[in-house]
Protein backbone atom coordinates (compact mmCIF):
# COMPACT_ATOMS: atom_id res chain seq x y z
CA UNK A 1 0.00 0.00 0.00
CA UNK A 2 2.64 2.49 0.93
CA UNK A 3 4.47 1.62 -2.03
CA UNK A 4 1.68 3.05 -4.36
CA UNK A 5 1.33 6.19 -2.13
CA UNK A 6 3.99 8.33 -4.33
CA UNK A 7 2.33 8.02 -7.52
CA UNK A 8 -1.06 8.79 -6.92
CA UNK A 9 -0.41 11.54 -4.96
CA UNK A 10 1.86 12.81 -7.47
CA UNK A 11 -0.53 11.46 -10.53
CA UNK A 12 -3.31 13.80 -8.03
CA UNK A 13 -1.78 16.68 -7.81
CA UNK A 14 -0.83 17.17 -11.52
CA UNK A 15 -4.40 16.05 -12.12
CA UNK A 16 -5.77 18.93 -9.90
CA UNK A 17 -3.46 21.74 -11.00
CA UNK A 18 -4.34 20.92 -14.71
CA UNK A 19 -7.78 19.83 -14.94
CA UNK A 20 -10.29 19.35 -12.04
CA UNK A 21 -12.31 16.32 -13.82
CA UNK A 22 -9.71 13.59 -14.99
CA UNK A 23 -9.94 10.31 -12.62
CA UNK A 24 -7.00 10.16 -10.21
CA UNK A 25 -6.15 6.68 -11.47
CA UNK A 26 -2.71 6.96 -13.29
CA UNK A 27 -3.30 6.65 -16.85
CA UNK A 28 -1.68 3.66 -18.55
CA UNK A 29 1.00 5.09 -20.60
CA UNK A 30 -0.26 2.79 -24.21
CA UNK A 31 2.10 3.58 -27.71
CA UNK A 32 1.34 6.74 -28.21
CA UNK A 33 0.80 7.75 -32.02
CA UNK A 34 4.04 10.33 -32.09
CA UNK A 35 6.15 7.46 -30.61
CA UNK A 36 4.64 5.63 -33.79
CA UNK A 37 6.36 8.28 -35.95
CA UNK A 38 8.83 8.53 -34.27
CA UNK A 39 10.02 5.19 -34.96
CA UNK A 40 9.40 5.10 -38.37
CA UNK A 41 11.71 8.03 -38.74
CA UNK A 42 14.15 5.99 -37.19
CA UNK A 43 13.76 3.20 -39.40
CA UNK A 44 13.84 5.95 -42.09
CA UNK A 45 17.51 7.15 -40.98
CA UNK A 46 18.79 3.50 -40.68
CA UNK A 47 17.27 2.80 -44.32
CA UNK A 48 19.00 6.33 -45.59
CA UNK A 49 22.11 5.08 -44.04
CA UNK A 50 22.00 1.62 -45.44
CA UNK A 51 21.95 2.88 -48.64
CA UNK A 52 24.24 5.53 -48.12
CA UNK A 53 27.01 3.22 -46.96
CA UNK A 54 26.28 0.80 -49.96
CA UNK A 55 26.64 3.54 -53.32
CA UNK A 56 29.90 4.74 -50.66
CA UNK A 57 31.06 1.15 -51.44
CA UNK A 58 29.86 0.98 -55.17
CA UNK A 59 31.56 4.55 -55.50
CA UNK A 60 35.00 3.19 -54.56
CA UNK A 61 35.36 -0.63 -54.23
CA UNK A 62 38.81 -0.67 -53.18
CA UNK A 63 37.83 1.07 -49.88
CA UNK A 64 36.94 -1.51 -47.05
CA UNK A 65 33.28 -0.49 -45.77
CA UNK A 66 32.95 -3.79 -43.67
CA UNK A 67 33.35 -1.78 -40.39
CA UNK A 68 30.79 0.59 -41.42
CA UNK A 69 28.45 -1.87 -42.57
CA UNK A 70 28.48 -3.92 -39.58
CA UNK A 71 28.15 -0.86 -37.43
CA UNK A 72 24.80 -0.04 -39.24
CA UNK A 73 23.40 -3.86 -39.10
CA UNK A 74 24.20 -3.77 -35.86
CA UNK A 75 21.98 -0.32 -35.43
CA UNK A 76 19.25 -1.96 -37.43
CA UNK A 77 18.95 -4.95 -34.42
CA UNK A 78 19.35 -2.07 -31.77
CA UNK A 79 16.29 -0.41 -33.25
CA UNK A 80 14.40 -3.58 -33.80
CA UNK A 81 14.94 -4.62 -30.16
CA UNK A 82 13.81 -1.26 -28.93
CA UNK A 83 10.81 -1.20 -30.74
CA UNK A 84 9.95 -4.89 -28.94
CA UNK A 85 10.93 -3.52 -25.88
CA UNK A 86 8.95 -0.34 -25.84
CA UNK A 87 6.17 -1.23 -27.64
CA UNK A 88 4.17 -3.94 -25.25
CA UNK A 89 3.42 -2.59 -21.59
CA UNK A 90 5.21 -0.25 -19.59
CA UNK A 91 6.88 -3.09 -17.15
CA UNK A 92 8.04 -4.96 -19.90
CA UNK A 93 9.59 -1.72 -20.65
CA UNK A 94 11.42 -1.83 -17.66
CA UNK A 95 12.39 -5.25 -17.70
CA UNK A 96 14.12 -5.00 -20.99
CA UNK A 97 16.13 -1.84 -19.47
CA UNK A 98 16.89 -3.60 -16.54
CA UNK A 99 18.37 -6.52 -18.55
CA UNK A 100 20.01 -3.74 -20.37
CA UNK A 101 21.75 -2.44 -16.76
CA UNK A 102 22.62 -5.85 -15.88
CA UNK A 103 24.45 -6.47 -19.35
CA UNK A 104 26.41 -3.08 -18.74
CA UNK A 105 27.32 -3.56 -15.45
CA UNK A 106 28.48 -7.50 -16.51
CA UNK A 107 31.11 -5.93 -19.17
CA UNK A 108 31.93 -3.21 -16.87
CA UNK A 109 33.06 -5.73 -13.52
CA UNK A 110 34.53 -8.08 -16.95
CA UNK A 111 37.00 -5.15 -17.24
CA UNK A 112 37.92 -3.68 -13.70
CA UNK A 113 39.75 -5.36 -11.50
CA UNK A 114 38.25 -7.76 -9.45
CA UNK A 115 39.27 -9.55 -5.81
CA UNK A 116 38.46 -13.22 -5.26
CA UNK A 117 37.85 -12.23 -1.74
CA UNK A 118 34.69 -10.48 -3.44
CA UNK A 119 32.99 -12.89 -4.68
CA UNK A 120 29.95 -12.43 -2.35
CA UNK A 121 30.09 -9.03 -2.44
CA UNK A 122 29.57 -8.87 -6.46
CA UNK A 123 26.46 -11.19 -6.27
CA UNK A 124 25.37 -8.58 -3.76
CA UNK A 125 26.08 -6.03 -6.40
CA UNK A 126 24.68 -7.13 -8.66
CA UNK A 127 21.04 -7.50 -6.20
CA UNK A 128 20.88 -3.52 -6.99
CA UNK A 129 20.12 -3.81 -9.89
CA UNK A 130 16.66 -5.83 -9.24
CA UNK A 131 15.76 -3.74 -6.43
CA UNK A 132 16.22 -0.55 -8.15
CA UNK A 133 14.19 -1.24 -11.60
CA UNK A 134 11.44 -2.61 -9.07
CA UNK A 135 11.20 0.87 -7.52
CA UNK A 136 11.51 1.68 -11.06
CA UNK A 137 8.31 0.04 -11.54
CA UNK A 138 6.47 1.07 -8.23
CA UNK A 139 7.43 5.05 -9.47
CA UNK A 140 8.81 5.10 -5.55
CA UNK A 141 10.49 7.78 -6.53
CA UNK A 142 11.93 8.80 -3.24
CA UNK A 143 13.76 5.55 -2.43
CA UNK A 144 14.51 5.00 -6.03
CA UNK A 145 16.68 8.12 -6.28
CA UNK A 146 18.33 7.04 -2.76
CA UNK A 147 18.22 3.34 -3.24
CA UNK A 148 22.11 3.02 -4.89
CA UNK A 149 23.39 6.60 -3.69
CA UNK A 150 22.78 5.52 -0.14
CA UNK A 151 21.48 2.65 0.97
CA UNK A 152 23.87 0.22 -1.59
CA UNK A 153 26.78 2.85 -0.91
CA UNK A 154 26.49 2.27 2.69
CA UNK A 155 25.72 -1.86 2.58
CA UNK A 156 28.56 -2.99 -0.34
CA UNK A 157 31.45 -1.84 2.34
CA UNK A 158 29.87 -3.62 5.14
CA UNK A 159 29.52 -6.76 3.63
CA UNK A 160 33.14 -6.12 2.38
CA UNK A 161 34.47 -5.42 5.83
CA UNK A 162 32.53 -8.56 6.82
CA UNK A 163 34.76 -10.61 4.93
CA UNK A 164 37.76 -8.87 6.15
CA UNK A 165 40.04 -8.35 3.12
CA UNK A 166 42.04 -5.52 3.66
CA UNK A 167 44.16 -5.51 0.68
CA UNK A 168 42.70 -3.19 -2.24
CA UNK A 169 39.46 -2.42 0.03
CA UNK A 170 39.84 1.68 -1.20
CA UNK A 171 39.98 0.40 -4.81
CA UNK A 172 37.25 -2.50 -4.42
CA UNK A 173 34.53 -0.37 -2.86
CA UNK A 174 35.33 2.47 -5.00
CA UNK A 175 35.28 0.83 -8.87
CA UNK A 176 32.35 -1.46 -7.29
CA UNK A 177 30.09 2.07 -6.69
CA UNK A 178 31.31 3.57 -9.36
CA UNK A 179 30.34 1.10 -11.84
CA UNK A 180 26.77 0.99 -9.62
CA UNK A 181 25.93 4.58 -10.10
CA UNK A 182 26.80 4.37 -14.13
CA UNK A 183 25.14 1.34 -15.04
CA UNK A 184 22.44 1.15 -12.89
CA UNK A 185 21.04 4.42 -10.97
CA UNK A 186 22.18 6.50 -14.06
CA UNK A 187 20.24 4.06 -16.72
CA UNK A 188 17.40 3.62 -14.29
CA UNK A 189 16.68 7.24 -14.58
CA UNK A 190 16.13 6.69 -18.84
CA UNK A 191 13.39 3.76 -17.38
CA UNK A 192 11.69 6.10 -14.54
CA UNK A 193 10.67 8.52 -17.47
CA UNK A 194 7.58 5.74 -18.60
CA UNK A 195 6.02 5.93 -15.36
CA UNK A 196 6.24 9.30 -14.77
CA UNK A 197 2.12 10.52 -14.66
CA UNK A 198 1.54 11.21 -18.06
CA UNK A 199 -0.70 14.26 -17.51
CA UNK A 200 3.24 15.61 -17.44
CA UNK A 201 3.81 14.98 -20.75
CA UNK A 202 0.49 15.66 -22.98
CA UNK A 203 2.76 14.61 -25.97
CA UNK A 204 3.14 10.99 -25.87
CA UNK A 205 3.76 10.57 -22.37
CA UNK A 206 7.26 9.09 -20.77
CA UNK A 207 7.38 6.82 -23.57
CA UNK A 208 8.13 9.78 -26.08
CA UNK A 209 10.26 11.31 -23.29
CA UNK A 210 12.69 8.07 -23.48
CA UNK A 211 12.39 8.32 -26.98
CA UNK A 212 13.40 11.83 -27.49
CA UNK A 213 16.51 11.05 -25.04
CA UNK A 214 17.48 7.70 -26.25
CA UNK A 215 17.37 9.08 -29.69
CA UNK A 216 19.13 12.40 -29.57
CA UNK A 217 21.81 10.95 -27.31
CA UNK A 218 22.43 8.38 -30.15
CA UNK A 219 22.13 10.88 -32.66
CA UNK A 220 24.44 12.83 -30.86
CA UNK A 221 27.31 10.53 -31.19
CA UNK A 222 26.67 9.62 -34.67
CA UNK A 223 26.48 13.41 -35.55
CA UNK A 224 29.96 14.41 -33.73
CA UNK A 225 31.33 11.02 -35.49
CA UNK A 226 30.29 12.55 -38.93
CA UNK A 227 31.15 15.93 -38.25
CA UNK A 228 35.08 14.68 -36.66
CA UNK A 229 35.42 12.68 -40.04
CA UNK A 230 34.15 15.38 -42.59
CA UNK A 231 36.32 18.48 -40.93
CA UNK A 232 38.07 17.37 -37.82
CA UNK A 233 41.31 18.95 -37.10
CA UNK A 234 41.51 20.16 -33.77
CA UNK A 235 42.00 17.61 -31.04
CA UNK A 236 39.78 18.18 -28.07
CA UNK A 237 40.78 15.55 -25.47
CA UNK A 238 44.72 14.69 -26.85
CA UNK A 239 44.87 12.23 -23.99
CA UNK A 240 42.06 10.49 -23.19
CA UNK A 241 40.50 10.20 -26.95
CA UNK A 242 42.78 11.41 -29.32
CA UNK A 243 39.96 10.62 -32.14
CA UNK A 244 37.59 13.22 -31.17
CA UNK A 245 37.88 16.87 -32.69
CA UNK A 246 36.36 20.46 -32.00
CA UNK A 247 34.96 20.38 -34.77
CA UNK A 248 33.11 16.91 -34.26
CA UNK A 249 32.08 18.17 -30.84
CA UNK A 250 30.30 21.12 -32.10
CA UNK A 251 29.27 19.99 -35.35
CA UNK A 252 27.27 17.48 -33.33
CA UNK A 253 25.85 19.51 -30.74
CA UNK A 254 24.85 22.12 -33.59
CA UNK A 255 22.89 19.04 -34.99
CA UNK A 256 21.72 17.82 -31.96
CA UNK A 257 20.01 20.80 -30.93
CA UNK A 258 18.53 21.45 -34.08
CA UNK A 259 16.72 18.11 -33.95
CA UNK A 260 16.26 18.76 -30.17
CA UNK A 261 14.43 21.94 -31.19
CA UNK A 262 12.57 20.31 -33.64
CA UNK A 263 11.47 17.11 -32.21
CA UNK A 264 10.13 18.81 -28.50
CA UNK A 265 6.61 20.24 -30.23
CA UNK A 266 5.73 16.59 -31.30
CA UNK A 267 7.66 14.51 -28.19
CA UNK A 268 7.68 16.96 -25.05
CA UNK A 269 6.29 19.31 -22.90
CA UNK A 270 9.40 21.04 -23.36
CA UNK A 271 8.72 25.15 -25.09
CA UNK A 272 11.31 26.40 -27.80
CA UNK A 273 13.96 28.02 -24.93
CA UNK A 274 13.78 24.88 -23.01
CA UNK A 275 14.55 22.61 -25.61
CA UNK A 276 17.40 24.87 -27.06
CA UNK A 277 18.64 24.08 -23.83
CA UNK A 278 18.43 20.46 -23.61
CA UNK A 279 19.41 19.85 -26.87
CA UNK A 280 23.11 21.91 -25.27
CA UNK A 281 22.53 19.35 -22.41
CA UNK A 282 22.79 16.16 -24.16
CA UNK A 283 25.06 17.33 -27.07
CA UNK A 284 27.95 18.30 -24.40
CA UNK A 285 26.54 15.76 -21.91
CA UNK A 286 26.84 12.97 -24.23
CA UNK A 287 30.19 13.94 -25.40
CA UNK A 288 31.80 13.67 -21.76
CA UNK A 289 29.55 10.41 -20.69
CA UNK A 290 31.29 9.13 -24.14
CA UNK A 291 35.16 10.28 -22.93
CA UNK A 292 34.29 9.09 -19.29
CA UNK A 293 34.28 5.78 -20.45
CA UNK A 294 37.11 6.08 -22.90
CA UNK A 295 39.25 7.88 -20.37
CA UNK A 296 38.28 4.08 -18.38
CA UNK A 297 39.24 2.14 -21.23
CA UNK A 298 42.36 4.04 -21.77
CA UNK A 299 42.96 3.41 -17.76
CA UNK A 300 42.57 -0.16 -18.10
CA UNK A 301 44.27 -0.53 -21.23
CA UNK A 302 41.68 -1.72 -23.76
CA UNK A 303 40.01 -0.63 -26.64
CA UNK A 304 36.82 -1.84 -26.82
CA UNK A 305 34.62 -2.49 -23.74
CA UNK A 306 33.55 -5.77 -24.95
CA UNK A 307 32.23 -7.70 -28.33
CA UNK A 308 28.70 -7.96 -27.72
CA UNK A 309 27.99 -5.36 -30.83
CA UNK A 310 29.56 -6.09 -33.75
CA UNK A 311 30.81 -2.83 -35.14
CA UNK A 312 30.16 -0.65 -32.33
CA UNK A 313 32.31 -2.75 -29.15
CA UNK A 314 30.96 -3.91 -25.94
CA UNK A 315 27.51 -2.42 -24.86
CA UNK A 316 29.34 0.24 -22.57
CA UNK A 317 30.41 1.23 -25.68
CA UNK A 318 27.01 2.45 -27.28
CA UNK A 319 25.39 3.45 -23.23
CA UNK A 320 28.77 5.19 -22.08
CA UNK A 321 26.43 8.48 -23.87
CA UNK A 322 23.26 7.85 -22.11
CA UNK A 323 25.16 6.91 -18.74
CA UNK A 324 25.42 11.26 -18.24
CA UNK A 325 22.39 12.20 -20.38
CA UNK A 326 19.89 10.27 -19.00
CA UNK A 327 19.85 11.63 -15.56
CA UNK A 328 20.50 14.84 -16.49
CA UNK A 329 17.79 14.87 -18.88
CA UNK A 330 15.55 13.33 -16.44
CA UNK A 331 16.23 16.13 -13.87
CA UNK A 332 15.76 19.08 -16.03
CA UNK A 333 12.31 17.63 -17.58
CA UNK A 334 11.42 16.56 -13.79
CA UNK A 335 11.78 19.79 -12.41
CA UNK A 336 10.27 21.54 -14.98
CA UNK A 337 6.86 19.28 -15.39
CA UNK A 338 6.39 17.49 -12.98
CA UNK B 1 13.79 -46.32 -26.10
CA UNK B 2 17.22 -46.20 -24.57
CA UNK B 3 18.90 -44.97 -27.54
CA UNK B 4 16.49 -41.66 -27.64
CA UNK B 5 16.78 -41.39 -23.94
CA UNK B 6 19.72 -40.18 -23.66
CA UNK B 7 19.98 -37.60 -26.50
CA UNK B 8 16.79 -36.03 -25.01
CA UNK B 9 18.38 -35.47 -21.71
CA UNK B 10 21.27 -34.60 -22.97
CA UNK B 11 19.63 -31.74 -25.33
CA UNK B 12 17.24 -31.28 -22.00
CA UNK B 13 19.95 -30.49 -19.62
CA UNK B 14 21.87 -28.08 -22.58
CA UNK B 15 18.68 -26.19 -23.44
CA UNK B 16 17.82 -25.50 -19.86
CA UNK B 17 20.68 -25.43 -17.98
CA UNK B 18 23.74 -24.70 -20.16
CA UNK B 19 21.90 -22.63 -22.29
CA UNK B 20 20.55 -20.04 -19.72
CA UNK B 21 23.79 -19.85 -17.74
CA UNK B 22 26.27 -19.25 -20.01
CA UNK B 23 24.89 -17.32 -22.86
CA UNK B 24 22.18 -15.27 -20.23
CA UNK B 25 23.71 -14.95 -16.72
CA UNK B 26 27.14 -15.13 -18.41
CA UNK B 27 27.91 -14.21 -21.65
CA UNK B 28 30.09 -16.24 -24.24
CA UNK B 29 32.87 -14.57 -26.53
CA UNK B 30 34.53 -16.80 -28.62
CA UNK B 31 37.46 -16.33 -30.99
CA UNK B 32 38.09 -19.28 -33.84
CA UNK B 33 34.61 -21.13 -33.53
CA UNK B 34 35.66 -22.68 -36.65
CA UNK B 35 38.53 -24.58 -35.24
CA UNK B 36 36.23 -26.57 -33.11
CA UNK B 37 35.59 -30.21 -34.30
CA UNK B 38 32.63 -31.04 -35.31
CA UNK B 39 32.59 -34.59 -35.98
CA UNK B 40 34.44 -37.47 -33.25
CA UNK B 41 36.57 -38.97 -32.84
CA UNK B 42 38.49 -35.90 -31.29
CA UNK B 43 39.91 -34.51 -28.55
CA UNK B 44 39.50 -30.82 -27.04
CA UNK B 45 41.76 -29.94 -23.88
CA UNK B 46 40.26 -26.66 -22.15
CA UNK B 47 42.17 -24.91 -18.75
CA UNK B 48 39.89 -26.24 -15.89
CA UNK B 49 38.92 -23.04 -13.15
CA UNK B 50 35.15 -23.99 -12.58
CA UNK B 51 32.39 -26.56 -12.24
CA UNK B 52 30.67 -23.91 -15.05
CA UNK B 53 33.81 -24.84 -17.37
CA UNK B 54 31.45 -28.32 -18.69
CA UNK B 55 28.41 -26.16 -19.15
CA UNK B 56 30.60 -23.22 -21.34
CA UNK B 57 32.28 -26.52 -23.16
CA UNK B 58 28.54 -27.77 -24.00
CA UNK B 59 27.66 -24.66 -25.34
CA UNK B 60 30.30 -24.47 -27.96
CA UNK B 61 29.03 -27.24 -29.92
CA UNK B 62 25.89 -27.06 -31.87
CA UNK B 63 22.78 -29.23 -30.85
CA UNK B 64 23.19 -31.88 -33.16
CA UNK B 65 26.54 -32.63 -32.19
CA UNK B 66 25.49 -32.92 -28.29
CA UNK B 67 24.95 -36.49 -27.87
CA UNK B 68 28.50 -37.14 -29.28
CA UNK B 69 30.35 -34.49 -27.18
CA UNK B 70 31.46 -36.53 -23.83
CA UNK B 71 33.16 -34.95 -20.86
CA UNK B 72 35.69 -36.54 -19.06
CA UNK B 73 35.14 -36.56 -15.37
CA UNK B 74 36.30 -38.14 -12.36
CA UNK B 75 34.45 -40.90 -10.84
CA UNK B 76 34.97 -40.75 -7.38
CA UNK B 77 34.02 -36.92 -7.10
CA UNK B 78 31.05 -37.41 -9.77
CA UNK B 79 29.92 -40.96 -9.03
CA UNK B 80 29.85 -40.50 -5.21
CA UNK B 81 25.99 -40.91 -4.55
CA UNK B 82 23.71 -42.76 -6.85
CA UNK B 83 21.52 -39.69 -8.03
CA UNK B 84 24.57 -37.50 -9.30
CA UNK B 85 26.15 -40.42 -10.77
CA UNK B 86 22.87 -40.96 -12.39
CA UNK B 87 22.45 -37.37 -13.69
CA UNK B 88 25.95 -36.77 -14.70
CA UNK B 89 25.68 -39.86 -16.67
CA UNK B 90 22.71 -39.13 -18.27
CA UNK B 91 22.15 -35.44 -18.35
CA UNK B 92 25.99 -34.17 -18.47
CA UNK B 93 26.97 -37.41 -20.37
CA UNK B 94 30.01 -37.72 -18.83
CA UNK B 95 32.38 -40.40 -18.89
CA UNK B 96 33.65 -41.81 -15.73
CA UNK B 97 37.26 -42.26 -14.78
CA UNK B 98 38.72 -44.20 -11.72
CA UNK B 99 41.46 -41.95 -10.76
CA UNK B 100 42.88 -44.31 -8.40
CA UNK B 101 43.11 -47.77 -9.75
CA UNK B 102 42.74 -50.84 -8.12
CA UNK B 103 44.32 -53.73 -10.14
CA UNK B 104 47.80 -52.59 -11.59
CA UNK B 105 46.42 -53.98 -15.28
CA UNK B 106 43.54 -51.46 -15.09
CA UNK B 107 44.20 -49.13 -17.49
CA UNK B 108 42.05 -46.32 -16.11
CA UNK B 109 41.74 -44.93 -19.68
CA UNK B 110 39.58 -47.38 -21.48
CA UNK B 111 36.63 -45.88 -21.41
CA UNK B 112 38.13 -42.93 -23.13
CA UNK B 113 39.28 -45.76 -25.90
CA UNK B 114 35.75 -47.08 -26.34
CA UNK B 115 34.18 -43.56 -27.22
CA UNK B 116 36.88 -42.64 -29.32
CA UNK B 117 36.38 -45.60 -31.45
CA UNK B 118 32.69 -45.01 -31.12
CA UNK B 119 33.84 -41.50 -32.99
CA UNK B 120 32.73 -39.39 -29.94
CA UNK B 121 34.58 -36.01 -29.02
CA UNK B 122 36.11 -36.16 -25.71
CA UNK B 123 36.37 -33.34 -23.40
CA UNK B 124 39.61 -33.35 -20.99
CA UNK B 125 40.46 -31.00 -18.62
CA UNK B 126 44.31 -31.78 -18.97
CA UNK B 127 44.75 -30.07 -15.56
CA UNK B 128 42.80 -32.85 -13.81
CA UNK B 129 41.32 -30.11 -11.36
CA UNK B 130 40.19 -26.99 -11.09
CA UNK B 131 42.95 -25.94 -8.42
CA UNK B 132 43.53 -22.17 -7.89
CA UNK B 133 41.05 -19.57 -10.09
CA UNK B 134 42.62 -18.43 -13.50
CA UNK B 135 45.70 -19.99 -12.51
CA UNK B 136 46.90 -22.25 -15.06
CA UNK B 137 48.36 -25.76 -13.57
CA UNK B 138 50.81 -28.29 -14.58
CA UNK B 139 49.21 -30.46 -17.01
CA UNK B 140 48.74 -34.07 -16.72
CA UNK B 141 49.83 -36.95 -19.52
CA UNK B 142 46.58 -39.03 -20.05
CA UNK B 143 46.02 -36.77 -23.48
CA UNK B 144 49.09 -37.44 -24.69
CA UNK B 145 48.36 -41.32 -23.79
CA UNK B 146 45.19 -41.18 -25.97
CA UNK B 147 46.55 -39.41 -28.69
CA UNK B 148 49.14 -41.93 -29.07
CA UNK B 149 47.19 -44.57 -29.21
CA UNK B 150 44.76 -42.95 -31.82
CA UNK B 151 47.64 -40.88 -33.83
CA UNK B 152 45.04 -39.40 -36.35
CA UNK B 153 42.71 -37.70 -33.54
CA UNK B 154 43.15 -34.13 -33.42
CA UNK B 155 43.90 -32.71 -30.08
CA UNK B 156 42.53 -28.86 -29.96
CA UNK B 157 43.42 -26.97 -26.57
CA UNK B 158 41.16 -24.26 -25.69
CA UNK B 159 41.89 -21.72 -23.36
CA UNK B 160 38.81 -20.07 -21.34
CA UNK B 161 38.85 -17.22 -19.37
CA UNK B 162 36.09 -15.85 -16.37
CA UNK B 163 34.77 -18.73 -15.71
CA UNK B 164 36.75 -19.52 -12.74
CA UNK B 165 35.69 -15.36 -11.58
CA UNK B 166 32.43 -16.63 -11.91
CA UNK B 167 32.05 -19.90 -10.23
CA UNK B 168 35.77 -20.54 -7.99
CA UNK B 169 35.98 -23.64 -6.10
CA UNK B 170 34.26 -23.67 -3.23
CA UNK B 171 31.77 -21.07 -4.19
CA UNK B 172 28.40 -22.70 -5.43
CA UNK B 173 26.32 -19.21 -6.41
CA UNK B 174 27.50 -17.73 -10.07
CA UNK B 175 28.59 -14.29 -9.96
CA UNK B 176 27.72 -13.04 -13.87
CA UNK B 177 30.88 -12.00 -15.45
CA UNK B 178 31.91 -12.19 -19.14
CA UNK B 179 33.80 -14.94 -20.46
CA UNK B 180 36.42 -15.31 -23.25
CA UNK B 181 37.09 -18.51 -24.89
CA UNK B 182 39.88 -19.04 -27.47
CA UNK B 183 39.90 -22.02 -29.90
CA UNK B 184 42.93 -22.99 -31.13
CA UNK B 185 44.65 -24.78 -33.44
CA UNK B 186 44.23 -28.76 -33.47
CA UNK B 187 47.26 -30.93 -32.78
CA UNK B 188 47.66 -34.39 -34.23
CA UNK B 189 50.66 -36.91 -32.72
CA UNK B 190 51.94 -37.59 -35.91
CA UNK B 191 52.79 -33.89 -36.53
CA UNK B 192 56.30 -34.40 -36.87
CA UNK B 193 57.15 -31.47 -34.06
CA UNK B 194 56.20 -33.56 -31.63
CA UNK B 195 58.03 -36.39 -32.58
CA UNK B 196 55.48 -39.22 -30.89
CA UNK B 197 56.66 -37.73 -27.75
CA UNK B 198 54.56 -37.89 -24.69
CA UNK B 199 56.20 -35.07 -22.47
CA UNK B 200 56.89 -32.79 -25.70
CA UNK B 201 53.47 -33.55 -26.66
CA UNK B 202 52.40 -32.37 -23.63
CA UNK B 203 54.52 -29.33 -24.26
CA UNK B 204 53.26 -28.41 -27.23
CA UNK B 205 49.77 -28.57 -25.75
CA UNK B 206 50.09 -26.58 -22.88
CA UNK B 207 52.24 -23.92 -24.83
CA UNK B 208 49.46 -23.56 -27.27
CA UNK B 209 46.68 -22.82 -24.26
CA UNK B 210 49.24 -20.33 -23.04
CA UNK B 211 49.76 -18.66 -26.13
CA UNK B 212 45.89 -18.38 -26.44
CA UNK B 213 45.64 -16.60 -23.48
CA UNK B 214 48.59 -14.47 -23.52
CA UNK B 215 46.82 -12.78 -26.50
CA UNK B 216 43.91 -11.48 -24.56
CA UNK B 217 44.20 -8.57 -21.55
CA UNK B 218 42.47 -9.80 -18.62
CA UNK B 219 41.88 -7.65 -15.75
CA UNK B 220 43.69 -8.21 -12.42
CA UNK B 221 42.46 -11.27 -10.11
CA UNK B 222 43.66 -12.24 -7.03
Amino acid sequence: MDAYAGPVEQGARIVTKTIQAVPEAIPKPKFPEAVGYAFLGAYTLLIIATVIVFAMQRLRPQRNYDELRLRIKTWWIIVVLTTFALGFNTYFSIFCMAFVSFLAFKEYLSLIPTRRADHRVLFWAYLAIPFQYVLVGLAWYGVFIIFIPVYWFLIMPMRMVLIGETQGFLRAVGTLQFGLMTCVFSLSHAAYLLVLPAAGNPNGGGVALLFYLVFLTQFNDVAQYVWGKLFGKHKVTPTVSPNKTMEGLLGGVATTTFLAFTLAPWLTPLNHVQALGIGLLIGFGGFIGDVTISAIKRDLGIKDSGSLLPGHGGILDRLDSLTFTAPMFFHVVYFLYY
Amino acid sequence: MMKFFRPLCRWLFVVCVAYPICLVVLGMNIRHRNRLPLKGPAIVTPNHNSHLDTLAMLTLFPLSVIPKVRPVAAADYFMKTGLMGWFSLNFVGIIPIVRKRENPDDDPLAPCYEALERGEILIIFPEGTRGEPERMQQLKSGVAVLASRYPDVPVVPIFMHGLGKAMPKGAFVPVPFFVDVFVGQGLTWTDDSQGGDKKAFMAAIEASMHLLGEKHERPEYD
